[in-house]
């Protein structure tokens, strides 16, 4: 019970960081119909914002751990939130409209350009950083094993649920949000209506940038190592996140992420740790053909 | 036409290098190292005003260029470009067929001559290149012809790779028995992985193909007994000439160059191999060629075109995707029965999704469909990053800028081609 209960904390806020990253999934292929293949080294550009702005003003004598993780935090967006805007004007925008295949492909051009360009320009070895939060609770004890809920943790979840919540309600209060309910309902009659898609679908990758920096800031306070390679199995695992929420579907990609993170977490916990990634392909195998709508999206109409 | 607007060029220049620079000031300017005691920052804000000044002054030329271009080209209408682009492939190709079987004569004689003296360097590469081909052949019976999107196109080729070395070395069957059945268990993966995934559609199918090229990698990463893990297999046997090993002797019997007359030398079995490949690849083209004018060849056409019209007209989507499915596979195994004979040694690390990437890319750069799209785009991809073996760190970043501009400049590929094989009203044009 104990052991189970400890899996179940940690894979919580497991499912949280691929959650985080869903959500970018989601929203892009909500609104432009695509994978956003380089959506993972976004996630990856960002983890390393993170590190080096908590670096950076380490050197300088910049004392106080929780200023100096918000200002990471809002560092580490910022910055992923320009690396996704520019990644959707290059690789994006000029193929908009042309043949589905070509984004793809100019995607997956994106993603090996940015893990080579971070390979490059910070190096390829593992980047690791000493722990920032320590300590936590013991929630409960038997033995010597002793269930523990780190501070970690808590931040990671509570950050999680907050910016879901807030994004929801950006969604679906503000006009920013009703333009994109309405670009994804149908851009044409946006833009008709005087709606500006360009601006709107820009805004969609920079949303989903700065979650996916948040995600990698967490990733990398919650491992404490980060490379280049990092955006692709993590990428990965948070669009099957997505897809087994219903893509789409913002709850959807929160509530996939955290199946994602429990299924990982209990996999390796009670089964191998080698085959965790084929778990979560096989997860995602299996939804996508007894259910390919995933458990909250809605069923697509095959029109002629 | 407008004359061009230099100052407004000039000013959207400014804005592309601003944005470079917020990009590359972080990331570049500031490098993350390990000091003595944890990370510290190294400041190279030098290399991120460099990269800054090449973004402003290239997005500057080439906009100039774009439009410079624009001016002066007359439009010339979709048919007349197509029948232009057709005999330029055309020529292309039987060009490049030519060159392609001379290429270790030439290669022989002007080193004789003294104009280079690194044959065996281009004839690898000219074996490199022809698999690719090979493989992007295969992979366009799936994706160019079936219109299936596939990422995991590397777990065949995997296949292939470790049924040949398996087989290979523990019954030690000859090159000749094994390839063919390396193919088979390539083919059969392919249904086995196809059955129950073919009924999704584009990127679905996308994803689950590639889950499934990752699947097959980790399970070769771990089941060590019989893959050996990580360490791979190695010590897998040199394919003969028919009988005659490439050796300088052998105690069972004549080598090749006992055979043949001929003086002992390593290059025989390079020649050798780049005959072999070169082979296996026209016939995966002869193959595709003759397939496409076969029914099935035709339903797969069709169901790219329009899956639904293609179900109520009586066609079973599910099995004619499968059998481009397994026939792509099969190629792909080929393929690899090939790589582990040449390489002698394969490990999962050859197998992993950026291969998969290479191979799409080189079937949709070269515009899907196009056997000499193919041909150019495994030539300029893999032949090009090559060449830049000296610049071996800036290799890949090259090459996935490479896909992101032949996609913007030509979205449907190098030498677009996707008009079906046979149509209705011949005289109309196929919608794209």
């Amino acid at each position: 019970m104990e052991y189970f209960v400890q899996q179940l904390i940690n894979g919580l806020a497991l499912g949280s960081i691929y959650g985080l990253i869903a959500i970018g999934y989601t929203m892009v292929y909500g609104i432009i119909g695509m994978i956003n293949f380089a959506h993972g080294d976004i996630f990856m550009v960002g983890a390393f914002g993170a590190l080096i702005v908590i670096v950076g003003l380490g050197a300088v004598g910049f004392g106080g751990a929780g200023v100096l993780i918000i200002l990471a935090l809002l560092a580490a967006m910022l910055i992923a939130a320009v690396y996704g805007w520019a990644l959707e004007r290059v690789a994006y925008r000029p193929l908009r409209g042309s043949f589905r295949l070509a984004a793809l492909i100019s995607a997956i051009g994106m993603s090996i350009f940015l893990q080579n360009f971070v390979q490059l320009s910070q190096g390829a070895r593992v980047k690791p950083l000493q722990p920032m939060v320590e300590g936590g609770f013991v929630v409960m004890e038997k033995g010597n094993f002793a269930v523990t809920l780190s501070y970690l943790q808590i931040i990671i979840v509570v950050t999680t649920v907050v910016l879901m919540a807030g994004f929801s309600l950006l969604i679906a209060k503000t006009p920013i949000g009703r333009t994109q309910r309405a670009c994804e309902q149908d851009m044409k009659m946006a833009s008709l209506l005087g709606l500006d898609v360009n601006r709107t679908i820009s805004l969609t990758f920079v949303m989903g940038a700065a979650l996916a920096a948040v995600a990698g800031m967490m990733f990398l306070l919650y491992y404490g190592v980060i490379d280049f390679f990092i955006g692709f199995l993590v990428g990965i695992k948070a669009f099957t996140a997505a897809v087994l929420g219903g893509i789409g579907s913002l709850p959807g990609a929160m509530l996939g992420g955290l199946l994602i993170g429990l299924i990982e977490t209990f996999w390796s916990g009670y089964f191998t740790v080698e085959y965790k990634d084929v778990a979560a392909f096989a997860i995602l195998v299996l939804v996508l053909i007894f259910r390919p709508t995933g458990l909250l999206g809605r069923p697509e109409v095959e029109k002629v | 036409m407008a004359p061009i607007d230099y100052p407004q060029q000039a000013k959207e220049s400014l804005l592309a290098g601003i944005v470079a620079l917020a990009l590359t000031v972080p990331m570049m300017g500031l490098r993350t190292t390990s000091g003595q005691d944890g990370m510290v920052i190294d400041i190279r804000m030098g290399d991120a005003a460099l990269t800054t000044l090449g973004v402003a002054v290239g997005h500057f030329v080439i906009s100039l260029i774009r439009q410079a271009l624009q001016q002066r080209s007359p439009k010339e209408t979709k048919t007349e470009k197509s029948a232009r682009l057709k005999s330029v492939a055309i020529w292309i190709g039987w060009a490049s067929f030519a060159f392609a079987l001379t290429l270790p004569v030439t290669l022989n004689l002007t080193e004789n001559l003294g104009l280079h003296d690194k044959t065996r360097y281009y004839l690898d590469i000219g074996i490199l290149v022809l698999t690719y081909v090979m493989l992007g052949w295969g992979l366009n019976i799936v994706v160019g012809l079936a219109g299936l999107l596939d990422l995991g196109y590397v777990a065949f080729y995997a296949v292939g790779a470790y049924s040949y070395a398996l087989i290979a070395a523990h019954f030690g069957w000859s090159y000749w028995v094994c390839l063919p059945l390396a193919g088979l268990f390539a083919a059969f993966f392919g249904v086995i992985l196809g059955f129950p995934v073919l009924r999704l559609r584009g990127d679905y199918l996308a994803i689950v193909t590639l889950g499934f090229g990752e699947i097959v990698r980790v399970v070769l990463l771990n089941w060590y007994q019989f893959t050996g893990g990580p360490d791979g297999l190695s010590r897998i046997p040199r394919p003969d000439f028919f009988g005659l090993p490439f050796k300088r002797s052998s105690s069972e019997g004549e080598t090749f160059h006992q055979f043949f007359g001929l003086d002992y030398s390593s290059i025989h079995r390079i020649i050798f191999l780049y005959y072999l490949i070169f082979i296996l690849a026209l016939i995966t083209n002869a193959f595709t060629l003759r397939i496409r004018k076969l029914p099935v060849g035709r339903a797969w056409e069709a169901l790219r075109e329009d899956e639904i019209a293609c179900r109520s007209l009586g066609l079973n989507p599910t099995n004619t995707k499968l059998t481009a499915f397994a026939i792509g596979a099969m190629f792909g195994g080929f393929a690899g029965a090939f790589f582990a004979t040449r390489q002698g040694f394969i490990s999962p690390e050859s197998f992993t999704f950026i291969e998969s990437a290479v191979i799409l890319a080189i079937v949709v750069l070269g515009g899907m469909g196009s056997q000499i799209g193919v041909v150019i785009a495994a030539a300029v991809l893999i032949g090009g990053t090559e060449m830049f073996r000296g610049l071996e760190e800036f290799r890949m970043l090259a090459f996935g800028m490479a896909m992101v501009a032949i996609m913007v400049w030509k979205p449907r590929g190098l030498l677009a081609n996707r008009e079906p094989t046979v149509k209705l009203h011949g005289d109309k044009e196929a919608k794209p």
